[in-house]
């Protein structure tokens, strides 16, 4: 009883859903609907949201308008993925010390690494660059990979240790009795308990690399073949004539590896997303 | 945060790592890799920052120490009102965003048919490429054939064609509208995390005693979330301090500067214009405030945690 409206209150519930979710959706829709006209429409003046001949033309000659398509969302798959592995290799056996170990120090160095959340990459951007010079993986996928890595660790860390906190203890020390070694209970008895906090953190790594690949590619490559998809599609947008239709069918068809990770991961998604913004 | 007070399972487990007061080594080796990435590509980095911005480094081979002069000269060079309008448009974006994110969160919140589907729509703007989502608003601000520069004229608001991106004024809220768009998905789902934290009873009790719908949201809803809100501003005002793509794609800090923010005046003037030390100079100025922010956010959330032990 107590969830139910009036009339009116459902009126102005979706009226404001409505409104709201127009705000977040029409660049997409829009996007769709530019990548239907020809050429010669999309420069109809007045604008219409309709145009004559609309077709998916677009999604079959942008394959050789950008010829590179292909490659540049493998590159992006591929680096998001690697982003993902490496940091997996890294969080684990930290969040295992933080959550449940003792040691000196323990409360510093986590502080510590958080707040690598609080810098970002462009503010760092000039010695990284001799640092990327320095190992040699300029230019490389690596150049692309490493900076990744490094700014996801911390949300990482702090996801999966509030998540390994809640294990009983009771666990390990029935291994231990049995003369268990303590790497072979992390492998063995953390990890698989572990396995649905890892999964949030893994999802939640994947997403974010996967968004955030503009700034090193962009500086830290320049071999077109290595480009992930949004530094590829971005020299087409500096171009004298931007071949509009071909572009937003190109973005739209780029972004759809993550859409539907999305929607079937939807749920460990949010809750990796809100948990790695709070405290616990 | 809630680190000093947690108990921990490691009664059995430090005495298994050694004999009694030895230090146990273990700990750090499980730490050793996220550590050796962190200092290589961020600690070592900071402090390289640090030093450059004390040298006059820029393509030429040799580099020498020139004191507080990239310091001087960026004060002279409109410094302060590159900062002042970066703390401009973070405040409107952020403002922005938790008032979006509040309605928004109400809104999902509301047991209407449809909510399931409604939140799933809410995310996208989030979780696409952030650069790609921005190339979609690029067109749309397009001034000949955007869609919000046809549709205003269709509606009769525009007289004619308008280039969002094209001038100061304009370009500067376009870039916040973006920036907003990318942010408020995040905010927004947070927050409705908190509101369903909170317990149905509080709200059956109100409900009992005859308070309307809005007095419950003002006096139940509304102070429940208000740590939540608090640590999503301050959070949201790091990243969007930090926010970089969204203008380097619209318009480069154009024109005439007026979207020429910290992070974008860092970037411009050591990786396009080659000044190393200047450039280091302005990133050591970002790094200052974004401790300050820092500071507050740890503050913050050890006095909530602080409250929530005393409750």
């Amino acid at each position: 009883m107590i969830d139910r409206y009036h009339w009116w209150e459902y009126v102005l519930i979706y009226a404001g859903i409505a409104l709201f979710l127009v705000f977040m959706m029409a660049p997409f829709v829009e996007a769709f609907m530019v990548s239907m006209r020809p050429m010669s429409e999309l420069f109809n003046v007045p604008y219409r949201f309709f145009t004559d001949n609309m077709s998916f033309e677009a999604y079959v000659t942008m394959w050789s308008s950008v010829p590179l398509l292909w490659r540049y969302m493998l590159n992006s798959l591929f680096i998001a993925s690697a982003v993902t592995v490496l940091a997996l290799m890294a969080v684990i056996p930290a969040a295992y010390a933080f959550s449940r170990m003792e040691f000196k120090g323990r409360n510093q160095i986590l502080a510590a690494f958080l707040a690598v959340n609080m810098v970002s990459g462009a503010v760092l951007i000039i010695p990284l660059y001799k640092v990327m010079q320095q190992l040699g993986i300029l230019n490389t996928y690596f150049a692309m990979i490493a900076p990744g890595v490094a700014f996801v660790i911390p949300t990482g860390i702090w996801l999966l240790r509030s998540y390994m906190m809640k294990i009983p203890k009771e666990l390990e020390e029935a291994a231990l009795v049995d003369g268990a070694g303590r790497l072979y209970i992390l492998w063995r008895v953390i990890v698989p308990i572990s396995l649905p906090g890892i999964m949030v953190v893994a999802i939640t790594t994947f997403i974010t690399a996967y968004a955030q690949q503009f700034l090193f590619a962009l500086t830290f490559n320049s071999v077109n073949e290595l480009n992930p998809l949004p530094v590829g599609l971005f020299q087409f947008f500096g171009r004298q004539t931007v071949v509009w239709n071909e572009l937003m069918a190109a973005s739209l068809v780029g972004i759809v590896p993550v859409l539907v990770i999305y929607v079937f991961m939807q749920r460990y998604i949010v809750a990796g997303l809100t948990a790695g913004a709070v405290k616990q | 945060m809630a680190i000093a007070t947690q108990p921990t399972a490691t009664g059995a487990l430090a005495q298994a790592g050694g004999a009694g007061k030895k230090t146990d080594w273990f700990p750090y080796l499980l730490l050793l890799p996220a550590t050796f990435v962190t200092l290589i590509i961020v600690a070592w980095p900071l402090v390289e920052t640090v030093r450059l911005s004390f040298t006059d480094a820029s393509l030429s081979p040799t580099t020498s120490f020139v004191g507080l002069e990239n310091y001087q000269r960026m004060f002279e060079r409109r410094f302060p009102e590159v900062m002042a309008r970066t703390f401009y448009w973070m405040a409107i974006s952020v403002a922005l965003k938790i008032l979006l994110g509040i309605v928004g969160a109400v809104l999902l919140n509301a047991m209407v048919p449809g909510r399931t589907l409604f939140r799933v729509l809410v995310m996208p703007p989030w979780i696409v490429p952030m650069a790609v989502g921005v190339y979609l608003w690029a067109w749309m601000y397009n001034g000949q054939f955007g869609m919000i520069s046809g549709v205003a004229q269709n509606l009769g608001i525009l007289a004619g064609p308008f280039e969002f991106l094209g001038y100061r004024n304009s370009a500067f809220y376009a870039t916040i509208v973006t920036d907003v768009w990318i942010g408020t998905p995040l905010v927004t789902v947070y927050l409705l995390a908190a509101m369903q934290g909170i317990p149905r009873d509080l709200y059956e009790a109100a409900w009992t005693d005859g308070a309307s719908r809005w007095y419950r949201f003002r006096r139940i809803t509304l102070p429940l979330i208000m740590p939540a809100v608090a640590t999503m501003s301050l959070l949201s005002a790091i990243w969007t301090f930090n926010s970089f793509d969204i203008i380097w794609i619209l318009t480069e800090g154009g024109p005439r500067g007026a979207t020429t923010t910290m992070i974008i005046d860092t970037y411009k003037t050591a990786i396009s214009r080659f000044r190393y030390g200047e450039g280091a100079a302005r990133a050591v100025m970002i790094v200052l405030f974004l401790s300050l922010f820092s500071a507050f956010y740890f503050l913050m959330i050890s006095r909530f945690n602080r409250q929530e032990v005393g409750r």
